[in-house]
C-alpha cells in the first residue's frame, strides 16, 4: 500500500508515531522553506533588477531591504479586502487557494537532498517521493490554472475575464510543449519518480555534468522546458495574463489585501517550483561533489552538501529568471501563440521521437551514429514540411480578402 | 538576432556607481533655485513686517487657499511701516498648488517661497499655517517647524523666483536689484539672468549660488 503513495524508506516499514511526527515535521519545514524562499526571491529579484536598471531597489526595511517582502505582506494582511458586488462570491473566495495550493504541492515532490536518518529512521530529504511524481507535477500545474481562471471568471468584471481567457489559452498552448520536454527526460530516465530521476544523475566525477546530468543529452528538451516553464508561470516575457498596460492587473484586478497577496505568493512560488523542477530533471538535483577530506558518512556530506548543491543550482536558475525579467519586453499575443503552436510543440515532439529512436537503437545494438544522423535528417525534413504547411504572416489575411 | 546583445547590455549595467535613484530620506537631490515650496512672510531689516494686508495674494490665488485680513497699525507699536498690516494671514496647504502667483502679486515682496516641500500633517487644522508659523524668525530665516524636513541651507534663497522678474517682463532685465532689504540678509544679490554674466553693467552683479547645469545624480552623500 505504502509503495503506491511513496517509495520513501520511511514509509515502507511499520508506521508509528515517530514516523508521523517526522512527516509532519518535514511538511512544516518544506512549507516554511518555500515561504522564506519566496520572501528571499522577491527581494533578490527587486534588488538585482534595480541593479540592472541603475537603481538602488529596496533599502530601508532590514539590512539591504531584505525584510521588504515581509513588510509588504504584513501591510497587505491588514488591508481591507473588498469584493465586487457582481462577483460570484464563493468562487471568488476559493480562487486564491486554488492558486496557492498546487504551487506548494508541486514543490513537495522535489528532492532537496540525499538520504538521511532522523531518529533511527532512514528517509529522503524530500516531502513526498511519488512513483508518478512527474505526472503529479503536470497535474498540479494544470490545477494551478484554475486559480487564475476562476479568479478572472468570478470577479464579474471585464479585465479580469480577459486575463483569465488569456491565461487559459496560454497555459493550454504551452502545456503540450512543457509535457513533451519532460518526456524528453523520461525517455532517458525510464522512471516518473523524481527521486529515481535524480538517482540516475548521481555525481561520479566532473564528467557527470555532461554525461549523467540530462541537460546535455536532452539539450533541446531542456531549452524548450525553460521557455515553456516561463510561459507556464506567467513570468515575463510571457506575462500577458496580467499585462498592466492592457488589462490593469489581469485576473487579480479585483483582488485586494491578503487574497491579492496569495496570488502573488503563488506566482513566485511557481517560479521557484519550476526552477526546482528544472534542477531536478536536467541539472542533477542535489547531486554534486562532496567534500573528499571527510568520510562519506560524515554529517556534512550527508546533510549539507546535497542541499547546498541543490540550492546553488536553484539560485543560478532563479538568477536567470530575474535576468530575463529585466531584459525581455512582453510578447505580443500572436507572437506568443506562434512561438507555442508553430515552433515549440513541433520541435519538442520531433525531439521526443528522435531521442526515442536513438534510445531504441542503442537497446537493439544499431549503429548509434547512423541512427542518430538518419533520425535527425528525418526530423529536420519533417519540420521543414510542417513549416511549409504552416500559414505565414499575411497569408491568411489574403485568403480572407 | 539581437537577443544575446540585449542580455549582455542589461548585465553590463550591474554594479554601476551612478544611480538614478537615491536612499531618499538620507540622501537628497539638490533642489533647483526656483523651486516653489512652503511660503514665508518676510520682514524688513529693522524687523517690521512687509505684509500690508492688501489681500492681493488672496485675490490672485487660483486655489483660494489664502485668507488675509488687514488692520490699521497700532500707532504706538506698528507691525509694518505704513498704515495697515496683515492682521490675519492663513494659508491652507491642503489646497495650495505652489503656483507662486501670490509671490508675483505681492506689491511689497512680503510673501515668498522657500524650497521646502517635505512636510505633512495628521489633521486638517495643522495644514493651515497661520502668521505665527509663516513669519520669518528674528534672524530672517524661515521657522523650522518640527513636522517639516529641512535640509542644510535650503532656506537661504527664499525669494529667488521673484528677484528674476522684470517689472515689465523684459528679457534683458538682469542683474539689477529691484527689491527691498530683508531681515538677516539685507539687500539680496540679484539672480543671474539667462544671458552671460558679463553683459550687466551694474557693480551689484554677483553670480548667485548656481546649481550645476547637469541634472544632479546620486554619488556623493549630502545631508
Amino acid at each position: 500500500m505504502s509503495a503506491i503513495f511513496a517509495t520513501d524508506p520511511l514509509l515502507s516499514g511499520k508506521i508509528d508515531l515517530t514516523v508521523v511526527l517526522i512527516v509532519i515535521g518535514k511538511t512544516l519545514v518544506v512549507f516554511g522553506l518555500l515561504m522564506v524562499a519566496v520572501m528571499f526571491y522577491v527581494w533578490f529579484m527587486r534588488k538585482v533588477i534595480a541593479d540592472m536598471q541603475n537603481r538602488i531597489g529596496p533599502s530601508t526595511a532590514g539590512p539591504f531591504g531584505i525584510l521588504q517582502t515581509a513588510a509588504d505582506g504584513l501591510k497587505l494582511f491588514f488591508k481591507e479586502q473588498s469584493v465586487p458586488s457582481s462577483a460570484d462570491r464563493r468562487i471568488f473566495f476559493l480562487a486564491p487557494y486554488l492558486a496557492i495550493l498546487p504551487a506548494f504541492l508541486a514543490f513537495s515532490i522535489i528532492p532537496l537532498g540525499g538520504v538521511v536518518s532522523i531518529a533511527g529512521h532512514k528517509t529522503f530529504v524530500q516531502l513526498a517521493d511519488l512513483p508518478i511524481g512527474v505526472l503529479f507535477l503536470l497535474a498540479m500545474s494544470g490545477i494551478g490554472l484554475y486559480g487564475v481562471m476562476l479568479a478572472g471568471w468570478s470577479s464579474g468584471s471585464k479585465y479580469p475575464l480577459l486575463g483569465a481567457v488569456r491565461a487559459s489559452a496560454q497555459l493550454l498552448s504551452y502545456e503540450a510543449a512543457f509535457g513533451l520536454a519532460i518526456v524528453g527526460v523520461l525517455i532517458h530516465s525510464g522512471t516518473l519518480s523524481t527521486r529515481g530521476i535524480v538517482a540516475q544523475q548521481a555525481w561520479r566525477n566532473v564528467g557527470s555534468i555532461f554525461r549523467e546530468w540530462y541537460w546535455l543529452p536532452a539539450i533541446i528538451a531542456f531549452l524548450i522546458f525553460l521557455v515553456a516553464a516561463l510561459a507556464e508561470t506567467n513570468h515575463p516575457p510571457f506575462d500577458l495574463v496580467e499585462a498592466e498596460q492592457e488589462l490593469v492587473g489581469g485576473f487579480h484586478t479585483e483582488y485586494t489585501g491578503m487574497r491579492f497577496a496569495m496570488f502573488f505568493l503563488a506566482e513566485f512560488m511557481n517560479v521557484i517550483t519550476m526552477s526546482a523542477i528544472a534542477v531536478t530533471l536536467f541539472l542533477g538535483g542535489p547531486s554534486g561533489p562532496s567534500i573528499g577530506a571527510l568520510a562519506s558518512t560524515h554529517w556534512v556530506n550527508v546533510w549539507v552538501m546535497p542541499i547546498f548543491w541543490f540550492m546553488f543550482k536553484l539560485l543560478l536558475l532563479l538568477y536567470g529568471t530575474v535576468w530575463i525579467r529585466a531584459t525581455l519586453p512582453r510578447l505580443r499575443y500572436d507572437q506568443l501563440m506562434n512561438l507555442g503552436w508553430k515552433f515549440l510543440i513541433e520541435v519538442s515532439f520531433l525531439w521526443v521521437m528522435w531521442s526515442a529512436l536513438v534510445r531504441v537503437g542503442r537497446d537493439e545494438g544499431w549503429n548509434t551514429f547512423a541512427t542518430g544522423l538518419g533520425a535527425g535528417v528525418g526530423a529536420v525534413a519533417v519540420y521543414g514540411l510542417l513549416y511549409l504547411c504552416i500559414p505565414k504572416r499575411g497569408e491568411l489575411l489574403e485568403e480572407i480578402k | 538576432m539581437g537577443l544575446p546583445k540585449g542580455f549582455a547590455l542589461v548585465f553590463k549595467q550591474k554594479g554601476r556607481k551612478r544611480r538614478v535613484t537615491g536612499l531618499y530620506p538620507n540622501e537628497k537631490r539638490e533642489k533647483p533655485a526656483r523651486l516653489h515650496g512652503r511660503h514665508v512672510l518676510n520682514r524688513y531689516e529693522d524687523g517690521m513686517e512687509k505684509c500690508i494686508g492688501c489681500e492681493l495674494c488672496a485675490g490672485v490665488c487660483p486655489a483660494k487657499c489664502i485668507y488675509v485680513r488687514g488692520a490699521d497699525n497700532p500707532p504706538d507699536a506698528p507691525v509694518s511701516p505704513g498704515e495697515r498690516y496683515g492682521f490675519v494671514y492663513e494659508i491652507n496647504y491642503l489646497r495650495c498648488i505652489h503656483c507662486d502667483l501670490c509671490v508675483e502679486a505681492c506689491p511689497t515682496e512680503a510673501i515668498t517661497e522657500t524650497k521646502l516641500f517635505e512636510f505633512s500633517f495628521t489633521n486638517r487644522d495643522d495644514a493651515i499655517y497661520t502668521k505665527q508659523e509663516l513669519v520669518v524668525d528674528d534672524d530672517g530665516r524661515a521657522q523650522r517647524l518640527p513636522w517639516e524636513h529641512w535640509l542644510g541651507t535650503e532656506d537661504d534663497d527664499t525669494s529667488a523666483w521673484m528677484r528674476a522678474t522684470a517689472p515689465g517682463g523684459r528679457a534683458d532685465y538682469e542683474g539689477k536689484v529691484g527689491w527691498s532689504g530683508e531681515l538677516g540678509f539685507g539687500v539680496r544679490n540679484p539672480e543671474q539672468g539667462q544671458s552671460d554674466a558679463e553683459v550687466a553693467d551694474d557693480e551689484t552683479v554677483i553670480t548667485p549660488p548656481t546649481t550645476s547645469t547637469a541634472p544632479p545624480m546620486y554619488g556623493k552623500k549630502r545631508r
